[in-house]
Parts: C-alpha cells; structure tokens; sequence
C-alpha cells in the first residue's frame, strides 16, 4: 500500500506573529517557516507503518511556493521516498487544495491519505475531511491511535469528553492530531540523502483546479488585549474581592 | 432564506453549544431550523424547539446517526441543502468533523470557527492561535459556518415550535463505530463551566494535582482545566486541555494555578471574564492577561484558598 501524506509550510510555530499594521495581513518577511506541526506528526504516522510493514511507500506532496521544496526535503530527510511539489505563488484554500490533491489520489492511488488536522496559521480544519468528502471516502478525523487490519483501519480519535473509535473501510483520510506519535528528527546523513530523492514539479492548472478564493479577507488586526489587573498580596484579599469586587463567588 | 442549524445533543438532551450557536444564526438573520438527528432523540427536539427564535426543528430519528459518524451526517445535511442559503453548527469535534465535508460536497468555501457576526457575510475568525483576527466575507450561494461558542451568549427559553420529521439517508457504509470512552466526572463540562480551576505543569505529578486542585474545584462547583504542558507531563487528562489545541473556554471565573501562560493556553481561555492566576512567578506571562494576580506558591496557596471559600 501506498501512503499519501500532504504537508504545509508555514510559520514556525515558536514565532510570535507580527500583524501588518495596515491589516493587509501577516507580516512574513524574513520569518523562520517549519513544515505544519501537525503535518510533521502525519509523516512520522506514515514512516512507521511503512517500517511495521503495513505500507511500501510514503509519497510526499506540497501545495505552495517553491520554498515548499524545503518542506518536502525536510519530509523526505525523515524517511519518505519522494515527493511531489505543486507550485503556485496564490494563497490557496482547503477547498482548492482538497481538489488538487484529490488529482493526486487519481493518479497515485494511495490506500491512505494521511494529513495534519489543521494547519497552525490559517486554523481551518477543513482539508482533510474536503479531501475525504470530494473522494467519496470515510475519515477518521483528530487521529490519536491507528491500527491497520484488513481492508480497514481502527481510528481513535480525540473527541470532545473522551475518546472514540471508528473503523474506515480503506481507502480512507486521516487527520492527526497530538497524541498520535512524536516526531523524529532527521539525521545529518539522512538530510544529505534527502536532497537526491526524487522531487516532482507540477502546477494547479496541471489538476484543471480553479484556485481562485473563495473568502475575501477584508482586513486582519490584532487581537484586542486584556489589560493586566492588580496583584492581591494574599489569598484573603483575593476571596475578597472576587466577592465584592468581581462578583463571582 | 433559512438557515440550517445542526443541534449539539446527545440525543436524550441538548448541549448549551446549540443554543450558542442560535444566537449567532439569528445575528446572521433569517428562519432558523435546527436539524436533529439521531435515534430516540426527541427530547432533544423537544429542547431545540424551545430555544427562543427558532423557526422550526427537523428531527430525523434514526439509528443512523446514533454516533454521529461524520459521513452519513453530511449526508444528511446535504441532502436538506437546497432550501437553505447558511449551514451552521458549533465548532465541536462534531461540527468540526462534518462540516468541511458538507461544504466540499455542496462545492463551496467552509469560514470556521467564527466568533462575530458583521453582517450576514462578513465574519471574524481568529487565525494563528487568536494571535490575529481576520474578517472575511464569503462570496459563495451557501455559506457554511463553525461557530466558537465561547464568543456568543445562549438565547434563552421561548415558546415551543413545530417539530418536524426529516427522512434519513442511505447509509454507505464507509465507517463505523467501534467504541467510545467517555471520561466520566461529577463537575460541569469544561465548555459550560461558570467557574474552571485549571493546573499547570507546576503542579508536578498526577498525585499533586489531583490533591490541591480538586478540593477547590469541589469547593467552587467549578469544571477543572489543564495546560497543554500538564497533558502532556501525564499530569491530567488529554480532555481537561484548554488551548488552541484543546478546549476554548470562557467561563465567568477561570483560575489558572501553575500556569505560566503559553500563547496556545491563553488563546483557550482569554476570554473568560474574570482571570485569576496564582503562580510562583513573578515575571509569568499569565500575569500580564490576569485580573488578579497572586505571586505565591500553589502549594500554600491552594489548601488555604479551599479553607477560605
């Protein structure tokens, strides 16, 4: 079986964002970017049930600009065998990034389709389960656990108040989220490797999708910020004034 | 046009998200419907009906839906599509399961998680962990929405309305439901807390945390909270996490004990109207957001807060 695995490039998640002040958006200049926290947890997934030998090969693919070649090498440097790149300098959103990838299902046939369960700058959450809806396939979505059986995988997923656990009849979408495994890091060895696995060059228009918005973003602001309070210098005084004070004891 | 709201319920009652929800649909404007589905869920029907401002509830009582499995479910709500220019539902791990998948098969742009309502198109949604709030206006014939209910009052009780039935649809067999473990507590759910104590890493190990923060939270009738550090140290369970990666709460008194106040906490609990926070730490971000701060260590602090209240 072949395992597809989508990542994203986006802003490192230890940088404190900068919004532009004229709310035109994010400032991105000169900002470190990292593969999508989540997208690296969807690639560790995939590696490791290639090495139980549930899987024979781990395709790569990235929607973005060229610098998402960087993403890809950092996937392939973790142990995936190759990677597809689809270039376009656009923003573009999960619907059209579900389609684009479904052209890439066509084509590649995974039996899994393994992605990160939102992306840390856009916070949609919508790309996998698009992905799994346009292919007409089942979902196991926010991933904590996944054991491959027969024709179909066990999903435990990370649901408000517990957990749960369905079984997705293959092929099927996943999405991770934290639990699921921890990330390795790639060795100096494997990084020099990774620059000579193979790395495919397409475009949107190659999978006839219209990436055109859909969502116009009007402005983006900063938040607005809590002022910080007073410090109480006990814990009575503290009772006492989320008495009298707040109100809410 | 009408709008489509999908009910949070667990088919014997309605979560205090629908209702949440609700108000958000009306701000957008228009007849509300509120779509349950699932077996024996009439009471939450009935509970729907009441909400002031509904139009009407469409109740598809089948078994179907019994774990509200996202494929069947979007279905569903496809399936009633045609008469309705906005889909809706809570930002839950259900409304975030589902949802997507509707808005791919109806071939339009899914705006998640909003937290206002500027004019029936136009939305606020917070992006990098509510590090930037981005508006943004769908131009698409459907709009499909999450909602974060933690931004929206609930709309209150009202006279009941008509209860519909709504057929079910083929079951396609793509997944199914294996088990589920629900974790089992006495306190209020953390998404509906009046009061939530939460624990840091700080604490130091499961045996600490359950013995200074539990008493106050039993004390204060209060739901209990963990950072994402204190999930992952072992310390409390994955679903007691407030964070941009867990539960997004806002409570009327959210108390954070040992936490130094990591942007992915804070953007789970900033807008809590009261923060307290009480940490060894002078210097701890938290304190910066806090209402009032208590530089002390937890460890005193904690038993002489339950004796006091």
């Amino acid at each position: 079986m072949k395992i597809l695995v989508p990542v994203k490039r986006v802003v490192d998640f230890n940088v404190k964002i900068r919004v532009k002040p004229d709310g035109s958006g994010v400032d991105l200049q000169n900002v470190k970017m990292s593969m999508n926290p989540f997208d690296e947890i969807a690639v560790e997934e995939a590696l490791r049930l290639k090495e139980a030998g549930k899987a024979e090969e781990v395709v790569v693919v990235s929607i973005g600009p060229a610098k998402a070649e960087e993403t890809l090498r950092t996937a392939l440097a973790m142990g995936a065998d190759r990677a597809i790149l689809v270039e376009t300098d656009d923003a573009v959103e999960p619907l059209a990034i579900a389609k684009i990838l479904k052209g890439i299902v066509e084509a590649e046939s995974p039996g899994l389709v393994i992605l990160g369960k939102q992306a840390i700058d856009d916070d949609s959450n919508q790309t996998g389960q698009m992905l799994a809806a346009l292919l007409g396939w089942g979902q196991g979505t926010f991933a904590s656990k996944v054991e491959l059986a027969d024709g179909q995988v066990a999903v435990t997923r990370e649901i408000d108040g517990g957990l749960q656990t369905v079984s997705v009849r293959l092929p099927a979408v996943i999405t991770t989220d934290l639990r699921l495994n921890e990330p390795r890091y790639a060795s100096l060895p494997n990084i020099m490797k990774a620059k000579k696995k193979p790395l495919e060059k397409t475009t949107p228009a190659d999978f006839g999708v219209a990436i055109a918005a859909r969502l116009r973003i009007l402005k983006t602001e900063e938040p607005v910020r809590r002022i910080a309070g007073v410090k109480v210098g006990s814990v009575a005084e503290l009772v006492d004034k989320l008495k009298t004070e707040a109100g809410v004891l | 046009m009408a709008i489509l709201l999908l009910a949070d319920h667990d088919h014997a009652g309605l979560s205090g998200q629908t209702a949440k929800t609700l108000t958000a649909a009306l701000q957008i404007g228009g007849d509300v419907h509120i779509l349950v589905a699932g077996p024996n869920a009439r009471p939450a029907a009935e509970a729907a009906a009441r909400l002031a401002g509904v139009a009407k509830v469409l109740l598809t009582d089948s078994g179907t839906f019994e774990h509200v499995l996202a494929e069947p479910l979007a279905d569903l709500i496809v399936s009633l599509a045609p008469g309705y220019d906005t889909i809706l539902a809570a930002a839950t791990s259900t409304g975030k399961n589902v949802m997507p998948r509707v808005a791919a098969l109806l071939d339009v742009a899914q705006v998640s998680d909003i937290i206002e309502v500027l004019a029936p198109d136009i939305f606020k949604r917070p992006i990098y962990a509510g590090n930037a709030i981005q508006t943004v206006q769908t131009t698409d014939a459907i709009r499909v929405i999450t909602v974060r209910t933690a931004a929206f009052a609930a709309t209150a009780g009202g006279a009941a309305v008509p209860i519909e039935p709504v057929a079910a649809v083929a079951e396609r067999g793509l997944a199914s439901f294996v088990d589920e473990t629900a974790s089992i507590s006495d306190r209020p759910e953390l998404a509906s807390a009046r009061v939530i104590i939460s624990g840091g890493r700080a604490l130091g190990s499961l045996e600490k945390f359950n013995e200074v923060i539990l008493p106050v939270a039993d004390k204060l009738g209060a739901a209990v909270g963990a950072s994402r550090a204190a999930v992952d140290a072992g310390y409390a369970p994955n679903d007691w996490q407030v964070g941009q990666t867990g539960k997004i709460v806002a409570p009327q008194l959210y108390i954070a004990v040992g936490i130094s106040g990591a942007i992915q906490h804070l953007a789970g609990m900033k807008d809590s109207k009261v923060i307290v926070a009480i940490n060894k730490d002078v210097d701890a971000p938290i304190f910066q957001i806090a209402d009032y701060g208590l530089v002390a260590d937890l460890f005193e602090a904690l038993p002489e807060l339950e004796k006091a209240l």
